[in-house]
Order: structure tokens, then C-alpha cells, then sequence
């Protein structure tokens, strides 16, 4: 993709990477990798699991994470965990 | 074993009961589970098919939203539509997701579009016909199924600050603003507002300007305030709303008239502080 350019939805896409990566900086060292690597993981597991003709399913994503990020960009939210629930 | 103990409760209960009454006659012949089983069947002998075409779409198994079709028979089912959608759950789709809560149109949680119309399906009569379709709130994002996200509703709520604001200090005895009846009276048609969006997603105004035009349901509220009596920010909350976008994409279209379940007409309330801006101005 390198040079090539970008879909309006791929930049909403970077552009929530970004905000993500910028919010974990507010955090405390330890919890700061933390978030990172999971939201590193989470956007890399969907980068590859999702159709990327599902335009619907990537907007719902999207929102989903807009106000995801509005939580964790609050001063009181001091770090992230996640729960794998058993798959049916 | 708790079925033959609820059964013994209610057989005390019949018998403490005036004799001769009609209910402890009714209730005699369940004298055991199994003939009570028996009885039920027969008092729907006709039935009354209705299919409901439902609005599907999981986030978890990502695929096109479509209607899903299900056939419920009338004649055991509640009269309103969201007795519908519980039997559905209840009895062939525990999978349907949907909004509801107090069943009595006082929570303004089971918004939805019921044939073309939008409307709390705990109010809202099953339509006649053999097929009705049920979707979302028109216009939303929709988390999933029939549950829409109302987060862009609920700041548009936030935004015109509905609380009390006053200017002079609160009085030392701490006894509360008193209100004449004929102020009051001017809260009349606005406090009733359940927030539900009804209003708001059937206004073709707000469904292209969702982000800049308030909507019918927050300037019903920005009125509600404005109108107070006890309110000292009359002005300012007036100025807070002046805004082309804000206010004017209200184009007297009147669908949220229509729309609201609780009959109340915010088209009436946005055109009060229309002309209150005319008089700010002045």
C-alpha cells in the first residue's frame, strides 16, 4: 500500500490508530504499552479478519471505537482490560 | 414439585374466598397440572396468524442486514406490538435484540419503526393485516437488531443544558422557587417529553443535518427552559440556540407532531422560540 493512496474510510481507519496511540501516552508507562499492544493487536486481528468490501461492518467498527476512545481519553480511565468470551 | 406447590397455594387462596363467587368456579377444575394442561387448548380453538418482517443485523456475524420473518399467532399474545416482539423472543428467536422497559409508554425505550411509522411499540396497537414490518429508528446507527445508538441524540440533549439555571443567589432558608399555577401552566406539552426520538428520526430535516440541526425533541426542550418561569437565563439560552443550523433546518414540517407517541407537538414549541428570537433581537 506503500506511496498508494488512501480510501476516505482507510484514513478514518489511521486516523483512530492514531488518536488510540496518542490517548495511551496519558497513561502511566506500565499501562501505556499495555493499551498499545492491545489495541495494536485488536486493529491487526480486524485488519485481517474483516471483509474489506463490508463497509457497514468497518463504519459500525469505527463508531464503536470513536467512543471507545472518548472513554479512554478521560483522565479517570487509568488503564484497559479485555475479556475473551468463549466462542459459543 | 413447584408447580404442585403453587397449585396448592392457589387452591387455599379459592377457598378462602366467598363462596359463589365466579372465579373460585373458574379456578375448581385445575385441580391438578395435568388436567389444567389439558383444559388450556381448548379455549383457542381458532387461530390468528400475523407474520412480522424484523429488521436483523449482528455486529458478531457480519453480513448484510435483511428481514427476518416470523409467524406468531394472535390469539395468545398480547394486544400491543411489543408484546409481540417479547413472544418472539420468548418462544422462537432468543436472539432478537430490543430495547423496552416499563411496557407503559413511560421510559421511551422501545422506540421503533412499525410499519413506516415511528412510534413505542408498548403504545403502539398490533396493526390488522396478515404482515407487519418492524425496523429501527430511521437514520440511526444501528448497534444491533432494533437497538439503535442514540449517543449523538443524548449530546444534542446535553448540549442545550437542561437544568435550572439561576442568577440570583438560592434563598438562605433553603426553601424551594415557588412557581404561580398559571406559570406552570406554560410547561404544559413540553414537560410530558420522554426523549424517546420518535420525533427526531421522523423529521427529514434531521436526518440530513444530524449533527448541526438540534432536532424536534432537544429544541423541545431548549423551549421547555426558555418557558420556565424560575429560569434566569432566558436570554442566553435563547442566544445558544440562534444558529442557522441549530434551529432554522426546522422547516415546519411537522412530522414529529405526527410521529410522537405522547401527542405532544414540538413544531409548535421550535415556532415559540422562533418568535421569542424576533423579540430578543427588538
Amino acid at each position: 500500500m506503500g506511496g498508494s493512496k488512501l480510501s476516505g474510510m482507510q484514513k478514518q481507519v489511521l486516523s483512530l490508530y492514531r488518536g488510540f496511540m496518542r490517548a495511551a501516552r496519558d497513561k502511566s508507562p506500565q499501562e501505556r504499552s499495555n493499551i498499545e499492544s492491545f489495541v495494536a493487536s485488536e486493529f491487526r486481528r480486524n485488519a485481517t479478519g474483516v471483509d474489506r468490501k463490508n463497509f457497514v461492518y468497518i463504519e459500525y467498527l469505527l463508531r464503536r471505537g470513536k467512543k471507545q476512545l472518548d472513554q479512554l481519553k478521560s483522565p479517570d480511565i487509568v488503564s484497559l482490560s479485555s475479556l475473551n468470551a468463549p466462542a459459543k | 414439585m413447584a408447580a404442585t406447590g403453587l397449585i396448592r397455594r392457589a387452591l387455599s387462596r379459592v377457598q378462602s374466598l366467598p363462596v359463589g363467587k365466579p372465579l373460585s368456579i373458574r379456578l375448581r377444575p385445575y385441580a391438578s397440572e395435568a388436567e389444567a394442561q389439558l383444559v388450556q387448548p381448548k379455549a383457542r380453538s381458532t387461530s390468528n396468524l400475523k407474520t412480522f418482517q424484523i429488521y436483523r443485523w449482528n455486529p458478531d456475524n457480519p453480513s448484510k442486514p435483511e428481514l427476518q420473518d416470523y409467524q406468531i399467532d394472535l390469539k395468545d399474545c398480547g394486544p400491543m406490538v411489543l408484546d409481540a416482539l417479547i413472544k418472539i423472543k420468548n418462544e422462537i428467536d432468543p436472539t432478537l435484540t430490543f430495547r423496552r422497559s416499563c411496557r407503559e409508554g413511560i421510559c421511551g425505550s422501545c422506540a421503533m419503526n412499525i410499519d413506516g411509522c415511528n412510534g413505542l411499540a408498548c403504545l403502539t396497537k398490533i396493526p390488522s393485516g396478515t404482515a407487519s414490518t418492524i425496523t429501527p429508528l430511521p437514520h440511526m446507527f444501528v448497534i444491533k437488531d432494533l437497538v439503535v445508538d442514540m449517543t449523538n441524540f443524548y449530546n444534542q440533549y446535553k448540549s442545550i443544558e437542561p437544568w435550572l439555571k439561576r442568577k440570583t443567589p438560592p434563598n438562605p432558608d433553603g426553601k424551594e422557587i415557588l412557581q404561580s399555577k398559571k406559570d406552570r401552566a406554560k410547561l404544559d406539552g413540553m414537560y410530558e417529553c420522554i426523549l424517546c426520538a420518535c420525533c427526531s428520526t421522523s423529521c427529514p430535516s434531521y436526518w440530513w443535518n444530524p449533527e448541526s440541526y438540534l432536532g424536534p425533541a432537544a429544541l423541545l426542550h431548549a423551549n421547555r427552559w426558555i418557558s420556565d418561569s424560575r429560569d434566569e437565563f432566558t436570554k442566553e439560552r435563547l442566544e445558544a440556540v440562534n444558529d442557522e443550523f441549530k434551529l432554522y433546518r426546522c422547516h415546519t414540517i411537522l412530522n414529529c407532531a405526527r410521529a410522537c407517541p405522547k401527542g405532544l407537538n414540538p413544531g409548535k414549541q421550535i415556532q415559540n422560540i422562533k418568535g421569542l428570537q424576533g423579540k430578543n433581537v427588538a
